[in-house]
This record gives structure tokens, sequence and C-alpha cells, in this order.
């Protein structure tokens, strides 16, 4: 187990780079506490898969170190830098049995026989395998040769580290949520550092202790669930994290009023004078409230809603419109109904200033 | 029963019945006419039996044939297909020199077979072959038409040289499918280049490996060409394939009987040592897990 840092860590697939696009990654500074699980998120081509092959060694980068407790580890092979990874499709080892898939790492590393057998069968147990042990781990379903290519790290108790790729691609949902379950277990009770590498949010939210977000090369946020959904620190965190994401509409500071859609928002909390030109107003759907046009009594402005569509997902109703001609989404909670003619009304203190895509921090 | 009765499709695979009753059973079934039958010449035929398969299935010169068939085929699956595998695994997965690999690999493939025999011929001539006379040369008494051993040399040198690519190709298409991911997993846990090989690539490579022996066998098996364009069966018998021998017997001395129920046995070998070869290895290591 260590504690995982990455300095001043960039890297391209060209062999020259000349321009920012060349870089996969651009410059990244970040520490990975021991025994942390992390969520690496973002979008497909964001670089996460880039920056989980650097940390485990199958990449090496343009530039930057890579430090495991201190130590540069940067030239060092995946196999010397004792860390195991999980790859998106399951990877085992079709001629061997379930036992001798979970064997192998420990017999290449010259394991003690009787220590082996110990292990595995430990390993066999912890993942509800025991019973097909001698069976050839070619038959088995997905969501079990995931659990195997989980195993082979597992198996290995003094590993640094332990990196998913988009583990759960190829999982069936209800087997997804399983296996889930028992990945937080086992990082509970194996205390291992997890990297977790995953475009889809929940997975990150679930899993995760601190998620981050990555956004084109760069770390745009990093933060555990709540942070990230209330006070995202770009619009793209906002935009990629909620569902719907946060809205995000242009707007003018002066002072603690925000002038957006024609209609001037009281700010709770004081900014500072911003000298950039592109600032915008960000409120998440679920701090819309939508009130009929005629039951006026709020002091905050009502701004005249055109709704486009509704949709029901059960527990309430995304309500997708505009304002001003800009797009907003709602949600609409349970048993109230769409009014005909409607205004959208901002909760006031959950809205988020944000310059030239940057979310503007308030003065204390 | 609710399901409606369909026979639209008996109509369209009518063709195919057609096609492979042209190609297959009706000359199939004139051999097997042949084979139970004895001629004067003249058109007219006398009922034989078995009395052919009889005489074919205990005469030593089948026998000797048949050992030299099976040794042929033996030595030229044990050189091709691990150099196959060993080439492939040396040839560039990326880059410029894909294609320069991949074409000079398939160049052998498209040249005739008399032609490689005819190129190997020459190229083993003691007074004009490059071969042969640098052979002479350094003092090695290479001759095939004289040497036995120098003849066998020659042919499997001439199917090595001929038909060593196709196992490459095969392979080479297999290894390129192995996603990148098993590779890395492997070097995560510690494996190494030898046991890379012998629990990814090899398990990997068993479906083109089970075409590339049964393509490569049965090649083998009937091989005609080199050695009648090299020795024509000689030097005595010692190149003399079951193929040679059947020729010889059907229009050298025109035993149509004999000839016809040594193709019948010939065909069943072929058939037989396939089916055991496409057996033995689908399902090596299948029963161990159940």
């Amino acid at each position: 187990m260590a504690r995982i840092t990455l300095d001043k860590l960039a890297h391209s697939y060209l062999a020259a780079p000349k321009s920012d696009e060349d870089y996969a990654l651009k410059q990244i500074d970040l520490d990975w506490e021991d025994g942390g699980a992390y969520a690496l998120l973002g979008p497909s081509g964001c670089g996460k898969t880039t920056l989980l092959n650097i940390i485990s060694g199958l990449l090496t980068p343009s530039a930057g170190n890579v430090l495991f407790d201190g130590q540069p580890v940067t030239q060092l092979s995946p196999e010397a830098r004792n860390i195991a990874q999980v790859f998106q499709f399951p990877v085992i080892y079709d001629t061997m049995t379930v036992a001798e898939n979970l064997a192998f790492p420990l017999r290449n590393r010259g394991v003690d026989k009787r220590e082996i057998e110990q292990r595995v069968n430990d390993m066999l147990s912890t993942l509800d395998l025991t019973d097909k042990a001698r069976r050839r781990a070619a038959g088995l379903t997905a969501d079990e040769k995931q659990k195997i290519s989980l195993g082979r790290g597992l198996v290995r108790h003094d590993v640094n580290a332990i990196l998913f790729d988009e583990p759960l691609t190829v999982i069936d949902p209800h087997m997804k949520w399983q296996l889930r379950t028992r990945l937080k277990e086992l990082h509970e009770q194996f205390e291992h550092t997890m990297i977790y590498v995953t475009h889809d949010q929940t997975e990150a939210l679930t899993f995760a202790d601190k998620v981050v977000v990555m956004y084109e090369g760069e770390i745009v946020q990093i933060g555990t669930p709540e942070e990230l959904f209330d006070e995202p620190a770009h619009t793209f965190v906002g935009y990629f994290i909620g569902s719907p994401g946060m809205n995000i509409l242009p707007a003018e500071l002066q002072g603690s009023t925000l002038i957006s859609a024609n209609a001037s928002f009281q700010l709770q909390r004081n900014y500072p004078v911003l000298d950039a030109s592109h600032v915008e107003l960000g409120i998440r759907p679920e701090f819309v409230r939508v009130e009929s046009a005629s039951a006026k009594q709020s002091d905050s402005p009502s701004l005249p809603y055109a709704i486009t569509s509704v949709e029901n997902i059960g527990r309430h109703r995304i309500i997708r419109g505009s304002v001003a001609g800009h797009a907003l989404d709602a949600i609409l909670p349970e048993g109230k109904d769409v009014p005909s003619e409607a205004v959208a009304v901002f909760d006031e203190s959950h809205i988020n200033v944000y310059s030239d895509s940057h979310l503007v921090k308030p003065r204390a | 029963m609710d399901k409606p009765w369909n026979n639209k499709a008996w109509f369209f695979v009518l063709p195919v019945f057609l096609l492979v009753a042209l190609s297959a059973v009706i000359p199939l079934m004139t051999v097997v006419n042949y084979s139970v039958q004895d001629t004067f010449g003249g058109n007219q035929f006398f009922w034989a039996g078995t009395e052919w398969y009889t005489e074919v299935l205990t005469s030593s010169r089948f026998h000797d044939a048949l050992i030299r068939n099976l040794i042929f085929s033996g030595i030229i699956l044990a050189i091709e297909v691990p150099l196959g595998i060993a080439i492939a695994l040396s040839m560039p997965r990326k880059g410029i020199w894909v294609p320069v690999c991949l074409i000079l690999m398939a160049l052998p493939l498209l040249i005739p077979w008399n032609v490689v025999g005819t190129i190997w011929k020459v190229f083993g001539r003691t007074d004009i072959g490059l071969l042969g006379y640098t052979l002479t040369a350094i003092g090695v008494e290479y001759n095939y038409v004289s040497n036995a051993v120098h003849a066998w040399i020659t042919i499997i040198a001439m199917d090595v040289w001929h038909w060593t690519s196709l196992v490459v190709l095969l392979c080479y298409s297999g290894l390129v499918a192995i996603p990148e991911a098993y590779y890395q997993a492997a070097r995560i846990d510690g494996a190494s280049r030898w046991k890379v090989f012998r629990f990814i690539q090899l398990p990997k490579l068993k479906r083109v490996l089970l075409i590339a022996v049964l393509l490569r066998f049965m090649d083998s098996f009937m091989i005609y060409t080199e050695p009648f364009v090299l020795t024509g069966g000689g030097p005595g018998n010692s190149t003399t394939f079951l193929s040679i021998d059947l020729v010889k017997m059907a229009i050298g001395q025109f035993d149509l009987g004999p000839a016809a129920a040594m193709s019948i046995v010939y065909f069943l070998i072929i058939l037989l040592l396939s089916w055991v070869f496409y057996t033995v290895m689908t399902n090596y290591g299948v029963e161990r897990g159940k």
C-alpha cells in the first residue's frame, strides 16, 4: 500500500507534440492518499485510461513523475511497481481452472506452495467461487470472470494499489450492483488504495470517497460526491454530474446582484468584482421551482417558462423548456401538476456564479 | 403444432444439392462403381465385389506408399506448424513493415505447384543449380536423383518453402486478434515471455491452428506434383507417395479397378485422420473442467 503522487505529469501519444491539443494529458499534479477509494470520472476520450495506464506503468509519461510513497517509479515496469489492474473486459487464462487463475500471479512471483494454496482458498471464499475452483475459467459468466480478474489482484496482499478501468462495462445491470457492493466491502476489508475509472456518474459516486473529474486531459475538480453536486468547480462538472445536469445561463454580475434572463437575482453572498467578460449563472434543476404564472407568492423573480417537454421518470418529472431563449431544465416533485402557463423560480441560495467556466468563490 | 410448416427453404437449398451432386457425389460414385468391377477393355465390366479392396489393403506396395505418406505429413506438420508460429510471433504488429512482411509471406502461396517443383529441381542441380553447385563445391555430395534421403530433403524443403506462409498468415491473424488487455494483465501478473505464449497466445491460436493443421495435413497427404516433377517418384520407389502410385496404377498400368479401390481407401484415410485431428484439437483441455 502506498501514497501515489503525480508530479507535473503530462502525456502525448505523438512523438513531437506542439500545441496543447496534442496532449492527451495536460499537466497534472495530484496526491492519492494511501487506502483511499477514488473514482476517476469523465467522458470518453478525456484521458482517464491514459492516466490510469501511467499510474500502473503500462505507459511511460512524456513528462513528469509518478511517485509511490515519495519514491520515483516512473521508469519501473508494472510488475516492479507492484500494482494490480482490472480491465474493461475480463481477462482470464482460458486453459486454467479458476483456482489456477488466482494462483498464477503468486506462482510467477515464486511464492511458497502452501502459502499459495492458503491464499487462493481464502480468495475463492471471499469471491464466492469456492464451488467453481476446479472449473475451467473459460466457461464462466462475464461477472464471474471479472471477479477472477479482480481476485488475481487481491490475492497479492502487498499490492500498492488496485486500478480499475471501467470494470463493469460488460456486466449485466443487476450483477453490476452486486459487484459494486462487493468492491466496497473488499476495500473496507483490505484497505488497498483503489482507483476506479468510469464514465458512469452513479458508479463513481457510489464507489468513491473522492471523485476526480477529468475533462479534455485536465483534472477539473476533486471532491466528495456532495461537493461535486453542490459546488461544481467547472460548468462541465455541473453539467456532467446530476441527471439532468446543471442549468447554465449567461449572466452579468453587479455586486451581489446577478442579472440573467432579464431578471435580477439577489445573491446571499458577496462576490469579488469580475473582470472576465464571460459570466454565467449555474443552477441545478433540483433548485428550480415550477409555479403557475397566476399564483405569484415569491420574493425571487419569476421567469416566464416555455415548457417544451415533460419526462416522467417515476418518482418525479423532468421538465424541459426555456427562459428568455435559454434552455432550462427543472425537476417537478411527485404530486405537483404542470401549470399551463408556467414561471420558473430559482432558489437563490443555490445559485453558483461561473466566470470563464470556472466557479467564482464568494468572499468570506 | 401451432408452428406453420414452411418447406420453401428446401427450394433454396436445391441449387447447392445439384452443385454438390455434380462436383462430388457423381464422380465419387463413378469411382465406387469402378472399384467393385473388373474390365478387360471394350467397355465390358464384370462384378468383382471386394476383391480389389482386399488386393489393395494387403499389397506391400500400398503399405509402403502409405507409410511414406504418413512420415512425410508428420515431418511437414512438425516443421511447418512450429516454424509458422515462430515467424508469426516475430512479425511486427504495427507500422510500415506489416504490409511488407505480409506481402513477402503471401508470395510463395501464389506460385503453382509444378513451378515450385521446377524451381527447386533446377536450384538443386549440381551442374547449374545454385544450391546443388554450392553444396558440391563445399564438399557435400548432394544428389537428389540418386540419393533417396536427398530427394526427401529436397521435397520437404519445397513444401516448407511453399506452405509455411499459410501457417504464418493464419497464426498472425490469430495473434493480432488478441486484445491488448491480455498482454497488459500478463505483465501485471508478472508472467514471463514463455508463460504469455503458453497461457495467452497458444490458447487463443487454437482455432486458427486447427485450420492450419487440417489444411497442411490434407494437402501434404495428397502430395503429388513436387515428387513427380523432381524425380517422378524415385530414386527407386523412395518418393512414390500414394498419389503417385495411384496415377501409375490408373494411367500407367490402366488397372482401373484396383486404382478405384485405392482412391476410396485413400479418401477414407484422409477423412479419418482429419476427423481425428479435429476431435483431438477441439476437445483438448475442454473435458478437464467439467
